[in-house]
């Protein structure tokens, strides 16, 4: 049994040569998207460092104040001022832009592609499994060919970061818009609508909410992401957990899991309320 | 009801949901039936090769139980489902060639439809909810809101245009879901199921207002119900199915009196005849004398029938009032004319009066009860027994309903080929 009675199939040099092959030929392509995002990702951080750290955590919080509840600004005005405190503001900065840039790219790939598949058996046919697919193969993974593609820094953290934080929002998006109950789909179609108003004026306003829990959970992987980017060059607080693993400062890797454990629970509670308020 | 025009018209539509759809309808067309059909081809029948027109102005009821094919079958008249063959035409255009344009314009200006569920918009008013038909057809929005809240008034839901569609009860709902179909002001409207899910009194209610609405705005209407009491109250004329199959149209009268197979006698045998039966039903020839007829005459016609008490009618045969055998003997020994012992209070009843209004009267009065026209003619009389008889379904004791029949018979023969 120990021997293979077929030989081992090359994979792994199939992929290679693949991705030599993919890096030489859109060399273009990956110089232009390492440029746009690099542009994306570099402006927000930008114009966030522009603003003085206590009128931002001022805004966030009063945004809090109307998306959430009284709480959960208390708890926004007292998470950031410790991540300030404890010197991470920068760090949480950088990251929040990653994140953000991510979320943003996730929406404008995956919006589209779910419309369409809840609106097309075969595409929701082809869609799944790769879905499917990006969702169970290691984040890790993706770091690789990431690198070969974009070279190192934040840009390929964006891009593994939407591979990995996409499927949530093209699942939900179909969802959603199969879960608009059939009667009313009947009554749009018995009043002629064409299939673009009943999108816009049916679908896609009785599937908001559970679109909006799509978004939310892509917000929470990519922000899961962070410390795998940071592997690959990527700045921010999972740079600082990365740095006190491999030097295994256990105090200073608390304090930076901290601050993204806060951030976490901030992006959640606004997200997740965005959604409920138009319903 | 000949002459009137035809508004839709089916003719041998089918449908079959499943796969193998070829071999189905090669199946059907040889009069297999649906259990035979979906044991060899696996293909289920949802309509078998139904045929009927509906005219111009009427209500027409599609009647079956759940399963029946009822709801589909109407589904089929807008295409929400593509009939698997057949031709239906809508004002003598046929539907089921029409292109997806030429089909959304007929949707739009011809039929409008109400549905079980109600199915409205939650995230939109009342008024928005209205508006929806006229709004995807692009009019301007201060005329589709005069039209919404035309139809809203209509359906007497004034001052509720700004709520939500779950800020208003199951009744509510629908009175939106029809004001919607109304503002769109097509002529054929499609009612599934549409008190379906409504408790029995704003139901009756809700039958009451179409009925009401239908008399003002002369629609055409199909009506989907499993209940056949709302189906005989509503309903000019009825068709009953099962699996898939229409089994008998008809007038209700005709449906409850004459079922075309056990099929529909079963469905009707639990049908409470007094609500439906009516004082012309169950009438007798009345026995008259001519007000300027002597007593004596009065009196010899009694003894011959072997009757107490004569009901005294004019040339017109309007009631004059009624001879009692004791008064028409004093008259003769006093010489007196029939007009002077008329005894004048007798009760009448109109000829569309039910049973269960009859009773009363039939149980209290002394003498049988007139049954006169608009016009104050007698056409007959109501006896007790005859009037019980009736009730415990002697069909003996029913009437023919001739000048009913005689219209509609011929017709329900052109549509069943």
């Amino acid at each position: 049994m120990e021997e293979s009675f077929i030989p081992k199939i090359p994979v792994a040099s199939w992929i290679d040569a693949f991705v030599d092959w993919l890096t030489v030929t859109f060399a273009i392509v990956f110089d232009g998207i390492t440029i746009v995002l690099e542009a994306i990702v570099n402006g927000m951080n930008t114009v966030l460092m522009a603003i003085p750290a206590l009128i931002l955590i001022i805004i966030l919080a009063l945004l809090a104040w109307k998306l959430a509840s009284k709480g959960i600004a208390l708890f926004t005005l007292i998470g950031l001022l410790l991540i300030q405190n404890l010197g991470y503001w920068e760090g949480m900065l950088q990251t929040l832009s990653l994140v953000l840039t991510s979320v943003i790219i996730t929406v404008i790939i995956g919006l589209p592609i779910g419309v369409w598949a809840s609106q097309k058996r075969t595409v929701r046919q082809i869609v799944t499994p790769i879905l499917d697919f990006m969702q169970t193969m290691p984040a890790f993974v993706y770091l690789i060919p990431a690198i070969f593609f974009f070279s190192i820094g934040v840009v390929p953290g964006v891009v593994a970061s939407v591979i990995f934080a996409v499927p949530p929002t093209i699942r939900l998006t179909i969802l959603g818009i199969q879960q608009v109950p059939t009667d009313i789909i009947e009554a749009t179609e018995a009043f002629g609508s064409t299939v673009k108003q009943r999108l816009l004026k049916v679908q896609l306003p009785l599937a908001t909410p559970t679109i909006m829990a799509g978004i939310n959970q892509s917000i929470m992987l990519s922000l899961s992401m962070v410390v795998i980017a940071s592997m690959v060059g990527a700045p921010g607080l999972g740079a600082d957990v990365y740095r006190a693993v491999t030097q295994i400062q256990i105090g200073t890797g608390f304090e930076a899991g901290l601050a993204i454990v806060v951030m976490a629970i901030i992006l959640d509670r606004l997200t997740q309320n965005i959604g409920k308020k138009k319903n | 009801m000949d002459e009137r025009a035809k508004k839709i018209s089916v003719s041998q539509v089918s449908k079959i949901f499943g796969k193998n759809t070829k071999k189905a309808t090669q199946l059907l067309n040889e009069g297999q039936s649906k259990n035979e059909i979906l044991k060899q081809t696996g293909a289920t029948i949802g309509v078998n090769q139904a045929n009927f027109d509906v005219y111009d102005s009427e209500i027409f009821v599609i009647m079956g139980l759940s399963g029946s094919g009822k709801s589909t079958l109407v589904r089929t008249l807008n295409r929400l489902i593509e009939p698997t063959t057949g031709d239906i035409l809508i004002d003598g255009k046929n539907i089921t060639k029409m292109s997806k344009d030429e089909l959304r314009e007929t949707r739009r200006k011809k039929i409008s439809m109400v549905f079980q569920k109600f199915a409205l918009l939650p995230h939109r008013t009342i008024l928005e909810n209205t508006e929806y038909g006229l709004e995807i057809q692009g009019m301007a929005k201060d005329h589709r809101k005069q039209k919404a809240l035309d139809a809203l008034k209509l359906v007497g839901l004034e001052g509720y245009e700004n709520q939500y569609p779950d800020q208003l009860s199951g009744g509510m709902q629908q009175r939106v879901g029809l004001a919607r179909a109304l503002a769109n002001d097509t002529d054929i409207l499609l009612m599934d199921e549409a008190f379906s899910a409504l408790d029995p009194l704003i139901r009756k209610d809700m039958q009451d207002e179409l009925l009401d609405l239908q008399s003002s705005m002369a629609k055409t209407i199909v009506f989907i119900t499993h209940d056949l009491d709302e189906a005989l109250r509503i309903g000019d004329r009825i068709a009953l199915m099962k699996d898939g199959v229409i089994v008998q149209i008809g007038t209700p009268e005709e449906i409850l009196m004459n079922p075309s197979n056990q099929y529909v006698e079963r469905f009707v045998e639990d049908v409470d005849l007094s609500k439906v039966l009516t004082a012309q039903h169950v009438m007798k020839r009345a026995e008259t004398v001519q007000i300027d007829k002597g007593p004596r005459v009065a009196l010899q016609l009694m003894k011959k029938l072997g009757i107490s008490s004569i009901y005294a009618v004019d040339k017109k045969k309007n009631i004059r009032g009624i001879v009692h055998a004791s008064a028409a003997k004093e008259a003769v020994d006093s010489r007196k004319t029939i007009e002077e012992i008329l005894d004048t209070n007798y009760q009448t009843v109109t000829e569309d009066t039910v049973l269960t209004d009859l009773f009363d009267i039939v149980s209290t009065a002394s003498i049988p009860v007139a049954v006169v026209n608009e016009n104050g003619r007698l056409n007959g009389i109501l006896v007790r027994g005859a009037v019980i008889a009736a009730l415990a379904g002697n069909n003996e004791a029913i009437n023919d309903f001739e000048h009913d029949t005689s219209t509609t018979q011929d017709q329900s023969n052109k549509e069943v080929y």
